[in-house]
């Protein structure tokens, strides 16, 4: 019988031929990541509780990025248990303070089509991007994974969403996004997997492909997934195996939509549901942010920059970018200058004011435009913040602006 | 014991705000909802549900929200829907979450009577019974053990 990508991912974990939707299976892991705030200080403990060691530390991997910098005792703390964790389990796969746990797994080569994984964080469906089956569970569950090297899972049905032509200028994979979001809610996904195909994706890179899984969270698929083809390889610098859906395997749900259609889009405060176009907001903002592993990888970098060159912020503009490679590389091509001759505010490589963490939070009253995932009240900081959420070329337009503003006209 | 009924797509930034992140978990349970109802924290009594609409707790993979519910004393999770990563870790910590399509028939302040197996609700205020889709029986026996961890210890103990 025909099956999906999905189908195959957890059907090989699984050690079957094939498996059924709705049919719950054990599937062997085979890479588990975790940061500091999920990961070692609340493993530790129930390790030694249970006097149990991990099932295969080759096949872990730890990345600091929530309580960087760290600014007070408790987070001091919370990142020498990681450091200090990794050497007793005997974990090599260690990244601290590289960036954000979900754009450095696959910059450092760790997934790869084919594979089975799971990651202590919600935007963990981010390695979708590369044909791996990969989700996000809580601390305890990951205790299971860390003991057992085993994860149960109920065959998640596949919903298809298939964008046809292409995007157009100054549009994105998170205006894909925002829109889906808006069309079937944050429960859209039902916890199924959401493959994202058609021509218009082909032509995504990357890292432009992990915006569309990681936001799969948001839109509350377990997994987003694209099948692996040349741009997958040309990433990953190393032959690849070609993992896609079966043409004619059936499908939950198929939803079809001319790319070139789509305008820039904008999730108002409190929910990432919360979207219509660019053009039906006209709001005054107070800050910028760029930042988080939705919005600050390198290509969302280049396309703020396309914006911001040779103009200046009128607003209060923070850059948080998310991964060091990525800021290193930014720096080297002159794409960092550009944003910070338009009065940027460098931050470190960490989550930071994306999931309310460290030092920078909005105050009172502050109404913001961020590249982030989540606008739910209170997360960035005071609950009385307004959250906007929109691409990097819109943020860049709106900090341009100093209210909400189509990138497009700044691009023409 | 009483309900306390909430709207759709509770996200687990109001259940457990990441500033109080780092703290434990008597600290987050603090702040449990508070940007939602701020009295709910405080009021809150032991053997009290928390019923949802759809989407219920969407968001982060943080443990701590339905952590801080059940340390709060929470016995049951009723919703119409819950987000999957928030359901599996509910499970995981021994905190039992109903499924319940009929859950916007429950009032703030009804007194229900939950049975997660059999998959019913008793509202003894209204006299009405609604079904549910009952917890699968091998969540069922996580739930029975206290959640995953006691499970853990029971499976380790058996193959030592």
């Amino acid at each position: 019988m025909a099956q999906t990508l999905a189908q195959k991912l957890v059907a090989r974990a699984a050690g079957r031929e094939q498996v059924t939707p709705g049919e719950i299976v054990t599937c062997k892991v085979d890479l588990a990541m975790v940061h500091d705030s999920s990961g070692p200080r609340r493993l530790k403990p129930r390790l030694e509780r249970l006097g149990a060691k991990v099932w295969d530390p080759s096949k872990v991997v730890v990345i600091t990025d929530h309580y960087l910098p760290a600014y007070d005792d408790e987070s001091r703390k919370i990142i020498q248990i990681a450091r200090d964790w990794v050497k007793e389990a005997g974990v090599s796969a260690f990244y601290d303070a590289q960036g954000i746990c979900h754009v450095v797994l696959p910059e450092r080569g760790h997934l790869r089509p084919g594979m089975f994984a799971v990651g202590g964080d919600s935007h963990s469906p981010t390695g979708g991007a590369f044909a791996t089956y990969m989700f996000g569970i809580g601390a305890t569950e990951m205790l299971g994974v860390m003991v057992t090297g085993e994860i149960w899972l109920k065959v998640p049905h596949t919903i298809a969403m298939d964008f046809d032509g292409g995007l157009s200028p100054g549009v994105s994979a998170k205006d894909v996004m925002l829109f889906l979001i808006g069309r079937f809610g944050m429960d859209g996904g039902q916890y199924q997997a959401v493959e994202y195909r058609g021509p218009a994706i082909r032509a995504l890179s990357m890292q432009e492909r992990m915006t569309l899984c990681n936001m799969t969270a948001e839109l509350g698929g377990q997994t987003g997934l694209i099948a692996s083809d040349s741009v997958t390889e040309e990433f990953l610098k190393k032959k690849i195996e070609i993992w896609d859906s079966d043409p004619d395997a059936p499908l939950l749900a198929h939803h079809k939509f001319d790319a070139g259609e789509l305008a820039p889009q904008v999730a108002a405060p409190h929910s990432p549901a919360n979207t219509r176009a660019v053009g039906e907001f006209r709001e005054k903002v107070d800050l910028a942010y760029i930042g988080a592993c939705t919005g600050a990888k390198l290509d969302d970098l280049r396309m703020a920059a396309s914006v911001l060159k040779g103009r200046k912020s009128k607003v209060r503009l923070l850059v948080a970018p998310a991964s060091l490679r990525d800021q290193q590389a930014a720096e080297k091509e002159g794409t960092l200058g550009i944003l910070l001759d338009a009065g940027a505010e460098l931050l470190a490589n960490s989550c930071g004011m994306c999931a309310g963490y460290g030092e920078n939070l909005l105050p009172d009253g502050a109404v913001a435009i961020s590249t982030t995932a989540r606008n739910f009240k209170g997360r960035m900081g005071s609950a009385s913040a307004q959250v906007y959420l929109a691409s990097p070329y819109t943020v860049a337009a709106s900090a341009v602006a100093g209210r909400i503003a189509d990138p497009r006209e700044l691009l023409a | 014991m009483k309900a306390w009924v909430f709207g759709d797509n509770v996200d687990t930034d109001a259940i457990a705000p990441g500033r109080y992140m780092k703290s434990a978990i008597e600290e987050i349970a603090k702040h449990c909802l508070e940007s939602v109802s701020p009295s709910f924290a405080s009021s809150v009594e032991k053997g009290d549900f928390v019923v949802g609409g759809r989407n219920f707790g969407a968001g982060s993979s943080r443990e701590q929200a339905p952590e801080a519910l059940k340390h709060l004393g929470v016995a049951v999770l009723v919703a119409q829907s819950f987000a999957g990563l928030f359901y599996r870790n509910a499970i995981n910590l021994g905190l039992p979450a109903l499924a319940c399509a009929q859950a916007k028939r429950i009032r703030q302040g009804d007194l229900l009577k939950v049975d997660p197996l059999g998959g019913t609700i008793e509202n003894l205020t209204t006299g009405e019974t609604l079904e549910c889709e009952p917890i699968p029986p091998f969540l069922m026996s996580i739930i029975r053990d206290g959640g995953l961890l006691p499970h853990l210890e029971k499976r380790l103990a058996r193959t030592a």
